[in-house]
């Protein structure tokens, strides 16, 4: 064919139009390389339209590629590492925000196991100081025991001479009880039934003899209010026939107070 | 710059090259865009929906396939057309739609500044009326010839000449 035909023939107007098949299109671009006049045809046309088009633009839109940009994540990079560089930029994005977000979680993670690691450690306190006080408490236990086993063999030696004292005429309800061993010439007194002594009063325990009567001071009753056993141990060396127990002011008497005497017990006659 | 560097590098998703493309067709795609849509708001939003997308898909142009504004020729106006048929769009000038181009290049004053104004305007008022038609059915509507040929109730071999003198009329006003 002709090339001034071809040309002629108005398939390259149509051709810039999109207005072609796929095979038309391919066949005119195989003649545009070949033939230089139709290049220069169809770049004449294309330009006649897009002035005609751009003749309809009242208004200039190019500012609009910054929206575009901006939308596309576009930078200025240049063109050769473009195609790497957005994705990997956005990836990063990606691996910011779940960075941030582990850090995030991790700090958080850290601060409440500070919290709970402070919290453990004050109840590890308690439990230790729990610890401790329980402990005091079996050993105060453990030495009450052997306390108490320690007077109950001796209360059970067959020397021991057993004393009841019964309440007298100032306090009929009150009782006492004396364990005398003679061969360590000490007494064990059971004060149990004793009432508690007024303040800046004391107990003070007397050895008697009975013809005549002679009072011998064995001691005052001075923890009377602190010992929670109320059994006191004192010495008697005397040939006691009788004991007794008066009220006396704090300090003691060189006699006793018969009107506050408390209980009196006479020692049974030995066999 | 050679245009068929820049369009390769463009492929490559270079930046630099893709904002030259654009300052070459923004006015030409929004132009084409406007005249379907008849709204300047919606073409501009159509404009930057149509580039976004050319840049999306730029790998699946090649020249074998036809020129290059050809190609976003055909995306602008079927992204106008789909903006048109969406529900959202209302179109209250649907009866200017023929002259609508000539009617736009008359009116257009910001075109006073550009060169080829005057040809172009001189051009548009002597146009004959099956020039205005069938030069807005086949480039700015995207009519094939059959189309075309039934719009105008006209041969279908007498549409590809008759365009082509129409377009000779415009090369000679605009001297290309």
């Amino acid at each position: 064919m002709d090339i001034n035909e071809y040309i002629a023939s108005g398939i390259l107007e149509l051709y810039v139009a999109g207005a072609l098949s796929e095979e038309e299109n391919e066949e005119v671009y195989a003649m545009m390389l070949k033939h230089p006049e139709v290049t220069k045809e169809v770049l004449s046309i294309e330009n006649a339209i897009t002035t005609l088009a751009a003749a309809m633009a009242n208004k200039d839109t190019s500012a609009i590629f910054e929206a575009i940009k901006e939308e596309l994540n576009l930078t200025d990079e240049d063109a050769d590492d473009e195609p790497k560089v957005i994705p990997i930029a956005k990836r990063n994005q990606i691996f910011l925000y779940v960075g941030w977000a582990a850090a995030i979680i991790f700090a958080a993670g850290l601060v409440f196991s500070v919290v709970q690691n402070n919290s453990l450690e004050s109840e590890i306190e308690v439990v230790r100081a729990e610890r401790e006080s329980l402990k005091e408490k079996i050993y105060e236990a453990n030495n009450d025991l052997t306390a108490a086993n320690e007077l109950l063999s001796v209360l059970r030696t067959k020397d021991i001479i057993s004393v009841p004292l019964g309440g007298q005429a100032v306090s009929p309800e009150s009782y006492a009880k004396v364990y005398w061993d003679k061969k360590s010439n000490s007494i064990y007194l059971d004060l149990k039934g004793l009432p508690e002594p007024p303040p800046g009063k004391v107990y003070q325990v007397w050895s008697l003899k009975l013809n005549p009567l002679t009072p011998t001071s064995l001691g005052t009753i001075d923890e009377f209010l602190t010992d929670t056993d109320k059994v006191f141990d004192l010495e008697n060396a005397n040939e006691s026939e009788a004991f007794g127990i008066t009220l006396e002011p704090a300090g003691g008497s060189e006699s006793p107070t018969l009107e506050q005497l408390y209980t009196l017990g006479v020692v049974a006659s030995t066999p | 710059m050679e245009i068929e560097l820049l369009i390769k590098k463009f492929k490559n998703k270079d930046a630099k090259a893709f904002e030259s493309l654009y300052a070459m067709y923004n006015d030409s795609i929004f132009g084409v865009i406007n005249n379907i849509v008849k709204n300047d708001d919606v073409a501009m939003e159509v404009t930057q929906d149509v580039f976004i997308k050319a840049w999306n898909k730029s790998e699946s142009y090649t020249s074998k396939k036809g020129r290059f504004f050809t190609w976003l020729l055909n995306i602008a106006r079927n992204a106008a057309i789909d903006k048109v048929r969406s529900k959202s769009f209302k179109n209250a000038q649907q009866n200017l739609d023929v002259d609508f181009f000539v009617h736009s290049i008359e009116t257009n004053d910001s075109l006073d500044q550009k060169t080829n104004a005057i040809g172009i305007k001189k051009y548009v008022g002597k146009l004959a009326e099956k020039c205005k038609r069938i030069v807005q059915y086949i480039y700015f509507k995207g009519y094939t010839q059959k189309e075309t040929a039934e719009a105008l109730e006209i041969p279908l071999g007498t549409v590809k000449t008759r365009n082509r003198n129409c377009i000779k009329e415009l090369r000679k006003a605009l001297e290309v």
